[in-house]
């Protein structure tokens, strides 16, 4: 019989300690999917981040150095600095690229360091227990804005993507979803071009993916998707940012 | 040459080839000096960084990846760089912080001090770690302290600190280097980060989320500061076989203490001069044989008083131990610190000098 589907390579064969519905499963199998299609397993290095995601390391069967918070793309300049010709990639939710590192992400951004941001936005503090984040939206109710995010006095969400647009070291930014299949199979060749992006030396690419987070959110998964599509995309639109490869 | 340029100097011969910083006064001119040294030689990287957060950050990666990796920066950036430090002594990574201490706390001022002593040497940054201080008092030990800041970094997986101060960084003096050392010649790493080419792949972290292995991971890092404590004492001591005083102090305090001390002999007090080289971990068992014989100390520093308390430690109550201190980046004279040893060296019980 035709094998049709199997493991990524590059996953190892652990179970995914994230809640039912939540996107880092699917874009963890993406990440993976794609650093088995380009043929790059064995040269490639991911910088987890603190947060949901931290324990990456237990999943991508790469070499994985661990960053502390926020600061992911300053560890990954160090590492592809030293071994240019591997490929670093650094995996951050939103508390981590775009509010206490955003300074990193920026300068990284603007330098065009050489590695791959994969930017996972569920628009709240996960593994925190679901405070306000840069990205929470306009309205929504986290635990420490519990009535709501008043821009007044919690300010407006940050689009990191499009304060990066005119980051001239980048050469590919776009955003994505991971809410359905024809969302999901697009941020695939989002991450693949990411990853082109940096073989080809072109610049800094960060891919950023709009992910449910229905534990936090109080949702189904379904609703939780739902809203991804339907409230978060107001905030931040599915579309290229920056493209100049 | 200027100190901090014989620091560039002595790292490059070591083999140091990546260096990620800051500016920050009075060290400046130690990251123009790799910035102009790296321009002509490929294999080697500058960046100066958006903030000494992102530069310690860069230093974590470049030593995952294998890179001889240096930073460095004065007292007010040194704290924004606690937290890399932290992390590269959790994920057991090699890396030299150079320290050329400014007067604080707070912004300070930029005139040479040595108020951070209690950082450097007690960590700093947060957990049950320890960081390796290296204070050196001459251009030559400059260049030398250099050198081993990078062998005990690889040795001992573990950030080292080299911690002068801005007086020391502007100073001129003669210096002879050791050869240069091909990185390339260094041995290879077995833990690095490189890319899991014909092997499994490798994780370097500092999350241990089961407290049992965090603190078998503790007890393991203690084991480590227990064997650099039993190994790596360093000190100097000076006119000290027949002393009844003995000024305890370091770095550029030591220099100005050396000069009373010399001063002083020549009026035939029997004074001397303790100085720490390693300031962590600090060469208690030297000092404390001292004591034999020794009648009292004074602890002389260009603090409040932070030394002081080793000194104690070390001497167990034993002795009298007083302190003199200049804080705020206040330079005191050799004939200064004469007066302040003259005035104790006459208190001693007894009449000393016998």
């Amino acid at each position: 019989m035709k094998k049709v589907f199997e493991r990524p390579k590059s996953l190892k064969p652990a179970v995914f300690h994230y809640c039912p519905g939540c996107g880092h499963s699917i874009i963890h199998r993406l990440v993976a999917e794609v650093i088995d299609e380009l043929g790059i397993q064995e040269r490639c290095i991911g910088v987890p981040p603190a947060g949901c995601a931290v324990l990456a390391y237990n999943y991508f069967d790469v070499d994985m150095g661990e960053a502390p918070h926020g600061r992911a793309t300053a560890v990954a300049t160090g590492i592809k600095r030293v071994l240019p010709d591997r490929v670093v990639f650094t995996y951050q939710g939103d508390g981590d690229i775009a509010a206490i590192g955003t300074a990193e992400t920026v300068h990284a951004a603007n330098r065009g360091e050489r590695i791959t941001a994969i930017f996972v936005n569920n628009a709240v503090y996960g593994m925190t227990g679901g405070q306000m984040a840069p990205t929470t939206i306009t309205g929504q109710a986290t635990t420490t804005s519990p009535g709501g995010r008043v821009p007044l006095r919690d300010g407006y969400p940050v689009d990191l993507s499009q304060m990066l647009q005119t980051a001239a070291g980048a050469a590919y930014i776009e955003r994505c979803a991971v809410t359905n299949p024809k969302n999901i199979n697009h941020a695939k060749k989002a991450i693949r071009k990411a990853f082109q992006v940096q073989l080809d030396d072109l610049g800094f690419s960060m891919v950023e993916i709009l992910s449910p987070c229905p534990t936090n959110w109080k949702m189904s998964s379904v609703d939780a998707s739902k809203w991804v599509d339907e409230e978060m995309t107001k905030f931040f639109p599915l579309k290229v940012i920056r493209d100049v490869t | 040459m200027r100190g901090s340029h014989v620091v560039g100097e002595a790292a490059i011969r070591a083999g140091c080839r990546y260096y990620f910083g800051y500016p920050i006064t009075p060290q400046n001119e130690l990251p123009e000096y790799m910035a102009t040294q790296f321009a002509a030689m490929p294999d080697a990287t500058f960046v100066q960084a958006e903030s000494e957060l992102a530069s310690i950050n860069m230093v974590i990666g470049a030593s995952m990846a294998g890179g001889r990796v240096m930073t460095s920066s004065s007292s007010p950036g040194i704290s924004l760089k606690q937290e890399g430090i932290s992390y590269l002594a959790a994920m057991e990574l090699p890396g030299v912080i150079v320290n050329m201490m400014r007067g604080g706390p707070g912004l300070g001022n930029i005139a040479p001090s040595q108020s951070d002593y209690f950082q450097a040497t007690r960590g700093g940054g947060h957990g049950d770690y320890r960081t390796l201080v290296l204070g050196p008092a001459s251009g030559q030990e400059l260049a030398d302290l250099t050198r081993r800041a990078f062998e005990l970094a690889d040795e001992y997986l573990t950030p080292v600190m080299l911690l002068g101060d801005g007086m020391m960084g502007q100073m001129m003096e003669p210096v002879e280097f050791p050869e240069p050392i091909d990185p390339k010649s260094l041995p290879r790493k077995p833990w690095i980060l490189d890319g899991a080419r014909g092997r499994k792949s490798r994780l370097i972290r500092s999350l241990l989320l089961d407290p049992r292995i965090e603190e078998e991971h503790n007890w393991k890092l203690y084991r480590k500061y227990e064997a650099i404590t039993d190994r790596e004492q360093r000190s100097e001591s000076y006119l000290t076989e027949d002393a009844q005083l003995v000024v305890v102090a370091y770095g550029t305090a030591a220099r100005i203490a050396k000069g009373a001390v010399n001063r002083l002999r020549g009026n035939g007090l029997k004074v001397g001069l303790f100085r720490p080289i390693s300031l962590w971990p600090f060469p208690f068992q030297a000092l404390k044989s001292l004591s034999q014989w020794v009648r009292g100390f004074v602890v002389f520093e260009m603090s409040t008083g932070q030394m002081v308390e080793d000194v104690r430690l070390s001497l167990e109550g034993k002795r009298p131990t007083h302190f003199y201190g200049r804080p705020g980046g206040i330079v005191p004279s050799p004939q200064e610190v004469a007066h302040v040893l003259s005035g104790h060296y006459f208190r001693l019980d007894g009449k000393p000098g016998s």
